[in-house]
């Protein structure tokens, strides 16, 4: 593996350098340094300090604020689940602006990493009669349900099977996560995904300054930046200090639940154990740890 | 030292021509900047300046690389009934034939670049300095088959020239290996990037076993219909001699192709609509338009109508005879094949999307700026790489310049 590291950086001392001096010349070397940067899952623990840190002060200059950028490990023993409620879902969209917030999505353009479906209930769950966008006065309408969809944290993530440069993996805990420095923005992940959970800078992203998060994980909510993709991370700068998503948190019926499949004690277990549960397209063979439920 | 001069030879070809030679490249510089233009404004803004989004996030762009790696394949199986019937310019086909072949990858790989959000990053595929998702994405499949292609493409018709530039016997045996290696390789090319869409179990539309052999079907239609013009303009230009029988065993053959395609169509059609699932949404946006959602379906209908046109004018025996007639099949077939690659196989993958909601995507300005300025690329360096061949192997180009060279 050593070797190997040394060859891969002889390789491309010689073949990037000139062409990195014309493409970048006038820019200063942090630039080069980050257009030169491997990718994020084989450097050493060390490497990702130094970057993570980079960052803090690259962000500092940027945004006149102090930020916190963590490269946190997943933790050992632990495989995170989510389930939802879908008896209890009312379809107010709380998760979906607490997310926006949180993990520091574009404005304008709008980036949204949760998506709800307005589905009716004579129909039960069915994508091609289920629309993103209804707008009544109050929620729920009578005779519809809803159906929030964001990532579903694949065990078998067709997502990463797809992209051709291995920016995009799952971690140890099951999260699946983007290098957004090392993705090349071919979007062959948007069209594998079969849950419409990747989303792509279409331009350069836009969040007023005072709004931004400043805990932030390299591998998670940090600024993006035009021309990558992003995803739900079920809130990895959170839940790997040992919190609540931040949907999860703010749900007003509580229909959305979070913990550690490997917990026999955890809630989502307790679900998994007593609860009528469903995934979504479970014919894809995708195995998602995202998991609906009726409650009630 | 020779090979320098081969390559100054070249260049003094391009540089010399006639009033309509230099209004062609007046032209294509034009539309190159017009095009320009268009795609600086994308590189600036990002993809945003696209029609693209979310929901449909694959385009006309991915749609166009689709259909050039189409050409690149077919014009270099064109080869294998030329030595089956034994044409007579076999060679002078397969110069021709694999000179299309390297101007088409070069234009469906830029077609990929311009789609990419970090252009930049494309190192990232490489192997050895990048991290190549290699044997498990199709992607980096696709761009290994598309570089050997390229590579062995580029090096039979360099040899071919440069040999007959120097009036030297050119090396039999490695030019046969590389072209019989490049046969299986065109096929391959469009195998892959039929799997490309077929490896996607989330997209319905295109997670149908007879995608690669209907895109090779549809190449065989679009790559020879190029060909076909360009041998008629060559046999009326220079001295290239091809018999109006082989003109017409290259039409055959493109109804054998254009037949089968048809019968694979109509066969997807029957199982699509006999059975009736939720899967077939697609086809009905395509074919009918989804509610008030109809923007798509001038397009397919208009693929289909060309379509049937070009097989009828093949098909009949004095049309196809006709050089008139003829050539305005090949025009159809062409345009009906772009249509069916560049919006009919990628905007029905994606609409209604993954999750039941409908993006209608229509090509912008910007998208259109920018293909116009990859083909006209296209088209310029297809223009002198046949202009090269033609001074080199009916010209007699080699032996003036030496002789000016011998006086002075």
């Amino acid at each position: 593996m050593k070797k190997d590291n040394s060859r891969r950086s002889f390789l491309k001392n010689i073949s990037l350098a000139t062409f990195s001096a014309l493409a970048l010349s006038g820019c200063d070397m942090k630039a080069v340094d980050e257009f030169l940067q491997d990718n994020f899952r084989i450097l050493t623990k060390e490497e990702k300090d130094v970057i993570v840190k980079n960052l803090e002060v690259k962000y500092k200059e940027k945004y006149g604020k102090e930020f916190h950028v963590s490269d946190k490990p997943a933790m050992d023993g632990v495989s995170f689940g989510y389930a939802l409620d879908l008896s209890r879902c009312v379809g107010c969209r709380r998760c979906v602006y607490a997310c926006v917030k949180e993990n520091n999505q574009s404005r304008d353009p709008q980036i949204q990493w949760i998506q709800v479906l307005q589905m009716e209930k004579e129909k039960g769950i069915d994508f091609a009669h289920s629309t993103i966008h209804y707008n009544p006065e109050t929620v729920p309408e009578p005779g519809h349900f809803y159906v929030p969809v964001q990532c579903q944290q694949c065990e078998n993530p067709p997502c990463v099977k797809v992209c051709p440069v291995k920016a995009t993996w799952k971690e140890e805990d099951g999260i699946v996560v983007v290098d957004y420095n090392w993705c090349i923005g071919c979007r062959y992940c948007m069209a594998a995904c079969p849950y419409g959970a990747r989303h792509f800078n279409w331009g350069e992203p836009n969040i007023p300054k005072e709004e931004l998060n400043t805990e932030m994980h390299y591998l998670g909510n940090r600024p993006r930046m035009k021309g990558v993709v992003e995803k739900c991370t079920f809130c990895i700068q959170r839940t790997r200090e040992g919190k609540y998503p931040a949907c999860v948190e703010i749900c007003p019926v509580g229909a959305r639940k979070f913990g550690n499949l490997l917990d026999p004690n955890s809630e989502v277990r307790y679900i998994l154990k007593n609860k009528r549960v469903l995934v979504l397209k479970q014919e894809l063979n995708t195995q998602p740890k995202f998991y609906y439920f009726f409650g009630v | 030292m020779n090979f320098i001069r081969f390559i100054t030879g070249s260049i003094k070809i391009i540089l010399r021509g006639s009033k309509v030679y230099y209004a062609w490249l007046i032209l294509l510089l034009l539309l190159i900047i017009w095009g320009g233009l268009g795609y600086s404004d994308q590189l600036s803004e990002g993809l945003i300046k696209t029609h693209m989004r979310d929901s449909v996030s694959w385009a006309f762009y991915i749609g166009n690389f689709t259909f050039l790696v189409g050409v690149a394949a077919a014009a270099v199986m064109l080869v294998i009934p030329a030595y089956i019937y034994n044409w007579k310019p076999i060679k002078e086909i397969v110069i021709f034939g694999e000179l299309l072949a390297v101007c088409a990858v070069i234009m469906s790989i830029a077609f990929v670049v311009v789609d990419i959000g970090k252009p930049l990053r494309f190192w990232h595929m490489l192997p050895l300095i990048g991290t190549m998702n290699f044997p498990s994405s199709m992607l980096s499949w696709d761009f290994f088959v598309l570089i050997i292609y390229f590579l062995i493409n580029l090096t039979v018709v360099t040899h071919l020239l440069y040999s007959i530039f120097y009036k030297k016997e050119y090396n039999k045996k490695l030019v046969l290996i590389l072209v019989l290696a490049s046969i299986p390789m065109a096929v391959a090319i469009h195998t892959v990037t039929a799997f490309l869409y077929n490896a996607l179990p989330a997209r319905p539309f295109w997670n149908s076993a007879l995608l690669a052999p209907r895109f090779l079907a549809s190449a065989f239609c679009s790559g020879p219909a190029i060909l076909l013009i360009l041998f008629q303009i060559l046999r009326k230009v220079t001295k290239f001699e091809i018999k109006d029988e082989a003109i017409w065993r290259i039409a055959e053959l493109m109804v054998y192709a254009m037949f089968i395609y048809l019968y694979f169509t109509i066969t997807e059609l029957f199982k699509e609509f006999y059975s009736g699932t939720e899967h077939l949404l697609y086809w009905k946006y395509l074919l009918f338009g989804i509610g008030d959602n109809k923007e798509i379906v001038f397009y397919s209908w208009s693929s289909i109508g060309m379509g049937v046109v070009a097989f009828f004018l093949f098909l009949i025996p004095k049309t196809r005879k006709n050089f008139v007639t003829l050539n305005i099949g090949a025009v159809l077939i062409y345009a009906s094949v772009y249509v069916e690659k560049g919006i009919a196989l990628i905007i029905p993958g994606f609409t209604p999307d993954v999750l039941g909601q409908i993006y209608v995507y229509t090509p912008s300005m910007t998208e259109i700026r920018t293909a116009t300025m990859i083909f006209s690329i296209g088209f310029l360096l297809f223009t002198f790489l046949v202009k090269i061949a033609i001074a080199i192997i009916f010209e007699n180009y080699e032996i003036s310049v030496l002789n000016k060279r011998k006086k002075s």
